[in-house]
C-alpha cells in the first residue's frame, strides 16, 4: 500500500490496493500481447525511419552545396533541421533506449549506437533510462523535474535564482543539447558542492568535449568548407538546424511532464513501490501530445509519452497502437489521461515555469495541500486535484 | 605512379569523409545507397532450388571478391526471421561459380526456426549477410588413395562440396549416406548418375525401412574399411557409432568429422546471467546457452557454429560459474581474472556476468 491512497484530494483515492495491483496486471499483458507480436513489420518499419533520415540528410547536405542561392539554402536548412530531429528523437532516442535491440542487428542496437548531439549514448543512457525513467517525477530523485536549474514544482524550494527561470529555459532551449550534456554530466551538483567526485566529472566533461568537437568540426568547418563558394551560407544552415533541433526537442520534452494535470512524487514513493504502483507513477506523471501522424513521428512518438513511460522499451511504432487501450484503462480506473495538442502544452509549461519563477506566496489564488504522497497544489475549487 | 596518387588521395578522402559523416561511418550511408558494395559482409539471394520436400539449395552471389575457400568448409549466413538477425553456419556445396555464386543446401528441422525460414519463405532477390570460410573438414593435400565417407541427412552437404569439386582427383571412393526414405536423399539424381558411371561407389541406407546404420552394417559394407581414411558428417549418434568403431580398430587418427550439435553433458542447475555492465539480468535454466539466453533478451551476441567449433561467439566471463554443455565441465572466475568462454556451449551455473 502506498500513501498515496490515503489522501483526501489524491487523484488515486478511489483504488484500493488490490484495484492497483489488477491495473498492473493489465498493462503487463498489454505489454506481453505487442512482444508476442512484435516482428517483421517493426524491422521494416525503423529501417525505413533511418533510410528516410539519412536520405534526407545526404540530400539536405547536396543541396546546401550550392546554399549561396536562397532557395537553396532555404529547402537545404529545412532538410536539415528535420534530418536532426528525425534523427534524434525517433530514431537516437528509441534506439538508445533498447527498443530495437531484439532485431540483433549490430547496426541498430544500443550497445553500439552513437547519435548526432554532444552528449556521449553512453551517459545518456545512465542519466535518462536508468534515472529519469525509474524515478519519474519524484522530487529530489528525478532530475528532468527542472533539469535541477529550474522549479517545476510547488514543492521545490523557492530561492532568488529561479526568479531568473523564464530566461535560463530559454536559453536552455536555444542549446539544448549542450543543457543535457551538463544535465547527464551533473553538473549542476558539482557547482552546488552536493558532488564532489571530481575525477567523474573531468572524465565526463572529456567524453563530451571529444564528442562535440567532432561535430563541431562536421557542421562549422568541414562540410561549410566543402561548400566552397556556399561555405557561409553553409555555416549558417547547420547553425540554424542545430538551433531548430535543440527548440523542438526541448519544446517536446517540456510537454512530457510540465504541463497542467501532470502529478509529482515525493521520495516516500519509492518506498516499497511494487511494479504496479510504478506503472501508476508513470501514468500520473506523464502528459502525451495529440496532433497528425507527422507530428508524432517528429516527436520520435514521444507524444505518446504516457505509453514510452509505461513501456520504455516497446518499439516507438507501437505507442500509438496502443494509446487507446491505454486510454480505455485509464477511464476504467477513474485517472486522468492528460494530453493537448503541441501550442497548448508547450504554453502550459512555459506559464508553469514563469509562475514558479515566483515564490509560492505570489500566487494569487492557490491554496497548498501537501500531503506525504503526491505532491500537489489544489486549485481553488478544491476538487481538482492537480497540479496547477 | 597511379597507385601512389590514388593511395594519397585515399589518406585524405577518408578522414574526410569520417570526419563529414560522424557519428557514423561513411559505410552507413554507402550501405544505404548500395548494401552490396564490395566492402559489405552481404550477399544477394541469386537462385532457390528444391532439392527434396523439406529442402533447398541457395545460390548467393557475395558482395565483395570471394576469397576462395576449401571443399568440404561451410559459410556463416545472416538472415532477418521476423524481423531478428540470426546467424546459422552452412556447408558450401560445391566449388564457388564463375560469377562467384556459392551454394549451400538447407533442410527445414521442425524445430529450426532459421532452416524453416530459408525453405519456405527465402525469395530471390534477398540480401543475407555472409562471413567464412571456416573449417576443416576437408581432404590433405595430396588426398589420400582410398576414402570412406559416412554421412546422414543433411551432413551430405559439406561432403558434396567434396565430391563435386575433387571427385576427379579421388580414384577410390565409397559413400555410405542414410536418409529417411529414398526420396529424401539430397542430391540424389547425382550421386545416383556418379555411381551408375563408376565413379564412385554409393550405398543408401534408408533408415526408415532397414533401422539406423550400425556398426555391424557398416563393417559387412565396407569390407576394406581398414584402407580407408574415414569422413564422417551427421548426427551425434552416427558420429558416435563410427567413431566408436574406427577406435576398437586402433583408426581414431584417420577419421575425421563434423558434427551439427554438440554431444551434451547432463544438465545441470542454471543461475542468474547479467550481461554485460548495464546489460539485461536473465535467468536461464541449465541447459540454455548464454548464447541462447541473450538472445532471447536482445542481448547482440555474436554466434557461429552455435556448437562450439569455431570460437566466434567468445566473451569474457567476469563473474560466476558456468558449465560447458558438452561435458559438464565448470569453469569459474575469481573477481578481476576474466576467462573468455564460448557462449553457444556454455550455460550458468550459479550466478554470472559475461561482458557482451
Amino acid at each position: 500500500m502506498t500513501a498515496l491512497q490515503h489522501k483526501r484530494t489524491s487523484p488515486i483515492a478511489h483504488l484500493t490496493p488490490a484495484d492497483i495491483e489488477q491495473l498492473g496486471k493489465e498493462l503487463d499483458a498489454l505489454r506481453e500481447e505487442i512482444l508476442a507480436d512484435r516482428g517483421q513489420r517493426d524491422a521494416d518499419y525503423i529501417r525505413r525511419v533511418i533510410k528516410v533520415q539519412r536520405g534526407l540528410e545526404l540530400g539536405s547536405r547536396a543541396v546546401l552545396l550550392a546554399s549561396i542561392f536562397p532557395p537553396a539554402w532555404l529547402l537545404g536548412t529545412l532538410g536539415l533541421s528535420i534530418s536532426k530531429i528525425l534523427e534524434n528523437m525517433e530514431i537516437g532516442h528509441n534506439v538508445l533506449h533498447g527498443q530495437w535491440d531484439w532485431m540483433r542487428d549490430p547496426a541498430i542496437h544500443s550497445t553500439t549506437w552513437e547519435w548526432d548531439n554532444v552528449t556521449p549514448a553512453e551517459a545518456w543512457k545512465h542519466s535518462h533510462n536508468e534515472l529519469h525513467h525509474t524515478y519519474t517525477n519524484v522530487i529530489g530523485r528525478d532530475n528532468d523535474l527542472g533539469y535541477a536549474i529550474m522549479r517545476v514544482d510547488e514543492d521545490q524550494e523557492w530561492t532568488p535564482l529561479f526568479l531568473g527561470q523564464p530566461l535560463w529555459n530559454f536559453v536552455n532551449m536555444l542549446i539544448f543539447e549542450y543543457g543535457i550534456a551538463a544535465y547527464d554530466l551533473d553538473l549542476g551538483a558539482y557547482v552546488t558542492k552536493q558532488r564532489t567526485d571530481t575525477d567523474r566529472l573531468k572524465a565526463g566533461a572529456k567524453a563530451v568535449w571529444r564528442k562535440a568537437r567532432k561535430q563541431i568540426l562536421r557542421d562549422y568547418i568541414v562540410h561549410p568548407l566543402v561548400s566552397g563558394p556556399s561555405a557561409l551560407p553553409t555555416l549558417a544552415a547547420n547553425v540554424v538546424a542545430n538551433v531548430a533541433r535543440n527548440v523542438w526537442t526541448h519544446s517536446v520534452i517540456m510537454c512530457g511532464h510540465f504541463p497542467r494535470g501532470v502529478e509529482t512524487f515525493t521520495k516516500e514513493t519509492l518506498d516499497g513501490e511494487t511494479r504496479a504502483e510504478w506503472y501508476l507513477r508513470q501514468m500520473l506523471g506523464s502528459a502525451n501530445i495529440s496532433g497528425s501522424r507527422l507530428m508524432h513521428i517528429m516527436t520520435g512518438n514521444l507524444s505518446y509519452q504516457i505509453e514510452h513511460h509505461l513501456f520504455p522499451d516497446l518499439p516507438s511504432n507501437r505507442y500509438q497502437e496502443v494509446a487507446p487501450r491505454v486510454q480505455q484503462l485509464f477511464e476504467r480506473y477513474g485517472l486522468t489521461y492528460v494530453s493537448g495538442p503541441l501550442p497548448k502544452q508547450v504554453a502550459s509549461a512555459w506559464w508553469k515555469i514563469i509562475r514558479l519563477s515566483l515564490p509560492n506566496d505570489f500566487q494569487p489564488g492557490v491554496r497548498r495541500q501537501k500531503a506525504s504522497g503526491v505532491t500537489e497544489s489544489a486549485a481553488p475549487s478544491g476538487r481538482n486535484p492537480v497540479a496547477v | 605512379m597511379a597507385p601512389r596518387v590514388l593511395d594519397g588521395v585515399r589518406t585524405v578522402l577518408a578522414p574526410l569523409a569520417r570526419a563529414a559523416t560522424t557519428p557514423l561511418l561513411p559505410a552507413d550511408y554507402l550501405d544505404l545507397l548500395a548494401p552490396l558494395h564490395p566492402g559489405a559482409h552481404r550477399a544477394r539471394v541469386v537462385g532457390v532450388r528444391r532439392e527434396t520436400d523439406s529442402a533447398v539449395t541457395v545460390a548467393l552471389r557475395p558482395a565483395g571478391r570471394w576469397p576462395g575457400h576449401r571443399a568440404g568448409q561451410h559459410v556463416r549466413v545472416g538472415v532477418e526471421v521476423d524481423g531478428v538477425r540470426c546467424w546459422r553456419s552452412y556447408s558450401l556445396t560445391g566449388p564457388a561459380g564463375l560469377d562467384g555464386t556459392l551454394t549451400i543446401t538447407v533442410t527445414g528441422v521442425d524445430d529450426g526456426r532459421v532452416s524453416r525460414h530459408i525453405v519456405e519463405r527465402l525469395r530471390v532477390g534477398t540480401v543475407v549477410g555472409l562471413e567464412g570460410p571456416d573449417g576443416d573438414f576437408t581432404l590433405p593435400d595430396p588426398a589420400p588413395a582410398k576414402v570412406l565417407f559416412v554421412t546422414a541427412g543433411s551432413g551430405l552437404t559439406p561432403v558434396m562440396g567434396i565430391l563435386r569439386t575433387q571427385l576427379s582427383e579421388l580414384p577410390d571412393v565409397v559413400l555410405v549416406h542414410s536418409a529417411r526414405t529414398g526420396r529424401e536423399v539430397l542430391f540424389a539424381d547425382e550421386l545416383r548418375a556418379w555411381h551408375a558411371a563408376g565413379r564412385l561407389r554409393l550405398v543408401e541406407r534408408h533408415t526408415a525401412t532397414s533401422g539406423r546404420l550400425s556398426a555391424a552394417d557398416l563393417v559387412e559394407l565396407v569390407p576394406d574399411l581398414a584402407d580407408r581414411p574415414t569422413w564422417a558428417c551427421g548426427p551425434n549418434g552416427l558420429i558416435d557409432t563410427v567413431a566408436d568403431l574406427l577406435d576398437q580398430q586402433g583408426r581414431l587418427d584417420q577419421l575425421h568429422t563434423e558434427r551439427f550439435r554438440p554431444v551434451l553433458a547432463p544438465v545441470g542447475r542454471g543461475g542468474q546471467v547479467t550481461f554485460g555492465r548495464s546489460g539485461p539480468v536473465v535467468e536461464a535454466d541449465g541447459a540454455t546457452s548464454l548464447l541462447e539466453a541473450g538472445e532471447a533478451s536482445g542481448v547482440l551476441l555474436t554466434s557461429g557454429c552455435r556448437m562450439g567449433i569455431c570460437h566466434r561467439c567468445v566473451v569474457p566471463l567476469t563473474e560466476g560459474t558456468v558449465r560447458d554443455l558438452r561435458d559438464g565441465a565448470l569453469t569459474s572466475v575469481e573477481q578481476g581474472d576474466p576467462v573468455a568462454v564460448q557462449t553457444c556451449i556454455n550455460a550458468a551455473a550459479g550466478p554470472c556476468r559475461v561482458e557482451a
